[in-house]
């Protein structure tokens, strides 16, 4: 074991964060601790572009190995690139599905051709994702998808129908990677197959949901025969729920001490307030501020634990812990942040509801623990994945 | 940036698993702590003579193995999923960082090579108040002619009765706070010495009563340097705490285990117990804070064994105070919940003497407090956070 970075990695540290401030400036610098979670609505335009501005520097697809484009980073310089860019405040990022989930998914089951449509306008930072996963009946119980999809041999297209729900950025996004059920009758995660569909066209409605926090990050899509081309599935017919869970490993990878960095932007916050109002005088206030500092410590090693010795992306039981470890911190914090505030909380930042970053933080913490897995299902897997116990019944 | 066990780290914690699991049985474990020593010596013979545990983190130029405090944690963690007393955790813990870190060559080349060869066992006395900081200090050193006379009492001495060596600490008459403290090292049969072991609700580890009246000591046994006495107990507590949250670990991990196996035998209502999503999900909770205390642990222990190392990170020092509160508050509480839960889903038999998670649920109680409550060191951190400290 091995706390330390080589010096050669620090200095790769330097260089980090001095293109951060070079380049989070001038028309980006409002960018700057915007757009995270909660204020993921927040100058979509702008956001783009500076993922332009990231590819130029070469930051997205930092890790994917040289064959893909990418720059092949060390487990060690990607953890590096990912605290420096949220020390320096760096924007929510708005290719994070395609950098992140698209990208290494195509890298694995994705044909030749398909890694060279889909990952150089990733790369390029022009391409932007959503995730066509969840439905209404859907949720927890993933497998039981609705959507379906069919291939019409005369036109060589996938005919998809069905809604989707929850889905992140939809409004934005140019392409979505859906789970549809391709084969006729089949039930559960058998017969579902993995569609890449390009999101403009007449056959895709979205529709916003608005959230607790007034703001609208998720959306409803509606696909009534939305059309894809044959080439566009991924892996062969029923496959999808083995790449869908896949896919789902990734999300679990380096960018993870990125988000951390960004938590403890948030504490720090935390901390000036209960500085300068008096809460740091509240023994009680106290007790909390430091357990949710050593709380973030902890998240932190976990982190470092969980990535050591992988290179592959593959992870241990232990990595089941994650989700559940981090969602549950945050919701800690949220309530804190609001705590410490104390009758302060309930100010808005303005009418008719505008938020502050905290009010923000409180209601936007109370997604973490559903979305993506909730709590509930994450101690399922612990169980019945870590500890070996008994399945629930499916 | 690393933190998975090297190959040889790993054989150190598997060889300790297989060696505990067959001389720390429950019953080893039960008749050590009825016994009248409070261990069995031909076990701790073992462990110094043929394995070398105590030798382990002493530098070869002393005797010793020259591995680190890792390694000393890796140990730890075994000896505290089986409960086994014994004379590891003071002699190595408590005693050993205070030598490592002292300057004082003819006192290290004294005592170091005994201990790496199992000759002797040590431990630390500092509090003569149930207190952990630095205002708990009140053994009294008097200089008089030749040296200093020492008079008071240390409570709370980790297998005190026991021991052969003594690292204690004693301030200046009229000083306060962290000021006018001094580290020695005195054998434990220094005449004005009086020891009593004092019965214990955990009956796993051996607590002492220390009484100094009139002990005198020279410089010689002197292991801070002036003015640095505090600074070093700090950082030998903190080292301490370390490996206290390393064995806390491994008591959490080992009353997941016990439970997870009666569970996964115990049927009602026609079905396993462990099926149950109720029980499940508390199980999942467990884990979780398992896993989070081997991290903190973890981590801890390569900041604690840069900072014994003469050659190690000077950045490791100032993360030693937040390391080891971090590690000793999430493995505390994590042991003890893991502990309580334990009888709880053990139902019944839980709450008898014969099976073992009220051992567990003790030895939790015990080391939660033992060297500061996570309060307490929740408070230590605070002062850090807001930038209090001096």
């Amino acid at each position: 074991m091995n706390i330390g970075f080589s010096a050669a990695d620090e200095q790769f540290r330097q260089q980090v964060a001095q293109w951060m401030q070079q380049h989070l400036s001038g028309d980006f610098a409002p960018l700057r601790f915007r757009g995270g979670p909660g204020d993921e609505d927040f100058a979509p335009a702008l956001r783009k572009a500076w993922e332009q501005e990231l590819a130029k520097g070469g930051w997205i697809g930092a890790g994917w190995a040289q064959e893909h484009g990418g720059r092949g980073l060390s487990i060690n310089r990607q953890v590096i690139f990912f605290e420096e860019y949220a020390r320096a405040g760096g924007p929510g990022r708005m290719g994070h599905i395609g950098e992140g989930l698209v990208g290494p998914t195509l890298a694995v089951f994705g044909t030749s051709d398909q890694q060279q449509r889909f990952l150089p306008p990733i790369l390029a930072g022009q391409d932007f994702w959503c995730q066509g996963y969840s439905e209404p009946g859907a949720g927890s119980d993933l497998s039981n998808i609705k959507t379906r999809a069919r291939l019409d041999s005369d036109s060589g297209q996938w005919l998809i129908s069905g809604q989707k729900v929850w889905t992140s950025l939809a409004h934005e996004a140019d392409w979505c990677f859906v789970l549809a059920r391709t084969e006729t009758g089949s039930v559960g995660h058998r017969g579902l197959s993995f569609l890449l569909v390009p999101m403009q066209q007449s056959g895709i409605k979205v529709q916003p949901i608005r959230q607790l926090t007034g703001s609208c990050e998720f959306n409803e899509v509606f696909f009534d025969q939305a059309t894809t081309s044959a080439d566009n599935l991924i892996g062969q017919p029923g496959d999808g729920w083995k790449i869908a869970m896949a896919l789902l490993g990734f999300e679990r990878g380096v960018s993870t001490l990125g988000q951390q960095m960004q938590f403890q932007n948030e504490l720090d916050e935390v901390v000036l307030i209960a500085k300068s109002n008096g809460a740091a005088q509240d023994p009680l206030l106290r007790q909390r501020i430091a357990q949710a500092w050593s709380g973030l410590r902890v998240l932190r090693y976990n982190s470092l634990r969980m990535l050591s010795g992988v290179q592959d992306g593959s992870l241990r039981p232990e990595a089941t812990i994650y989700k559940l470890a981090w969602s549950s911190w945050h919701v800690e914090l949220g309530k804190l942040a609001m705590d410490v505030l104390g009758p302060e909380a309930e100010l808005l930042a303005g009418g008719p509801y505008e938020l502050t970053r905290l009010q923000a933080l409180f209601l936007y913490t109370r997604a973490d623990t559903i979305y993506g897995g909730s709590s509930e299902i994450q101690r399922n897997i612990i169980a019945e994945r870590a500890l070996g116990m008994p399945r629930e019944a499916r | 940036m690393e933190l998975a066990l090297s190959d040889e780290q790993q054989m150190i914690q598997s060889s300790a698993e297989r060696f505990l699991a067959q001389v720390a049985s429950s019953a080893e474990v039960r008749a050590a702590m009825a016994s009248e020593q409070g261990y069995n010596p031909v076990t701790w013979a073992r462990i110094a003579g043929e394995l070398y545990w105590p030798a382990l983190a002493i530098p070869e130029a002393y005797g010793g193995l020259g591995l680190g405090f890792v390694e000393v944690c890796l140990l730890q963690e075994q000896l505290g999923r089986r409960l086994l007393p014994s004379a590891f955790y003071a002699t190595c813990c408590l005693a050993l960082p205070a030598l490592l870190m002292s300057r004082n060559e003819p006192l290290k080349a004294h005592w170091l090579p005994l201990i790496a060869a199992g000759e002797v066992t040590a431990s630390l006395a500092y509090a003569s108040a149930s207190r952990w900081d630095d205002t708990a200090v009140q053994v009294y050193a008097q200089s008089c002619t030749g040296g200093y006379r020492l008079n008071g009492q240390y409570l709370h001495v980790i297998d005190g009765a026991d021991c052969d060596l003594l690292i204690i600490a004693a301030r200046t008459p009229g000083s306060v706070g962290e000021a006018g403290i001094r580290l020695f090292a005195i054998s434990a049969d220094t005449p004005g010495l009086a020891r009593h072991c004092q019965p214990t609700l955990d009956q796993t580890r051996r607590i002492a009563t220390v009484t100094l009246t009139d002990v005198q000591l020279q410089d010689v046994h002197l292991l801070s340097e002036p003015g640095q006495g505090w600074p070093m107990l700090r950082d030998v507590l903190r080292i301490a705490c370390i490996g206290l949250a390393a064995e806390q670990t491994g008591g959490a991990q080992q009353s997941l285990n016990m439970t997870l196996d009666y569970i996964n035998g115990r049927e009602q209502f026609g079905r396993r117990i462990a099926s149950f999503q109720a029980i499940k999900h508390r199980c999942a909770d467990l884990m979780l804070e398992i896993e989070c205390a081997r991290s903190a642990s973890y981590y801890a222990a390569c900041i604690a064994d840069q900072c014994l190392n003469i050659d190690g990170d000077p950045a490791a020092q100032q993360q030693l105070g937040e390391a080891a509160a971090t590690a000793k508050i999430h493995a505390s509480e994590g042991f003890f919940h893991c502990a309580a839960e334990s009888i709880q889903m053990h139902g019944g038999v839980g709450f008898t003497w014969e099976y073992d998670p009220h051992l567990y649920f003790k030895r939790a109680r015990a080391s939660e407090q033992l060297l500061g409550s996570p309060a307490f060191h929740r408070e230590q951190l605070a002062k850090q956070i807001f930038g209090e400290l001096s």
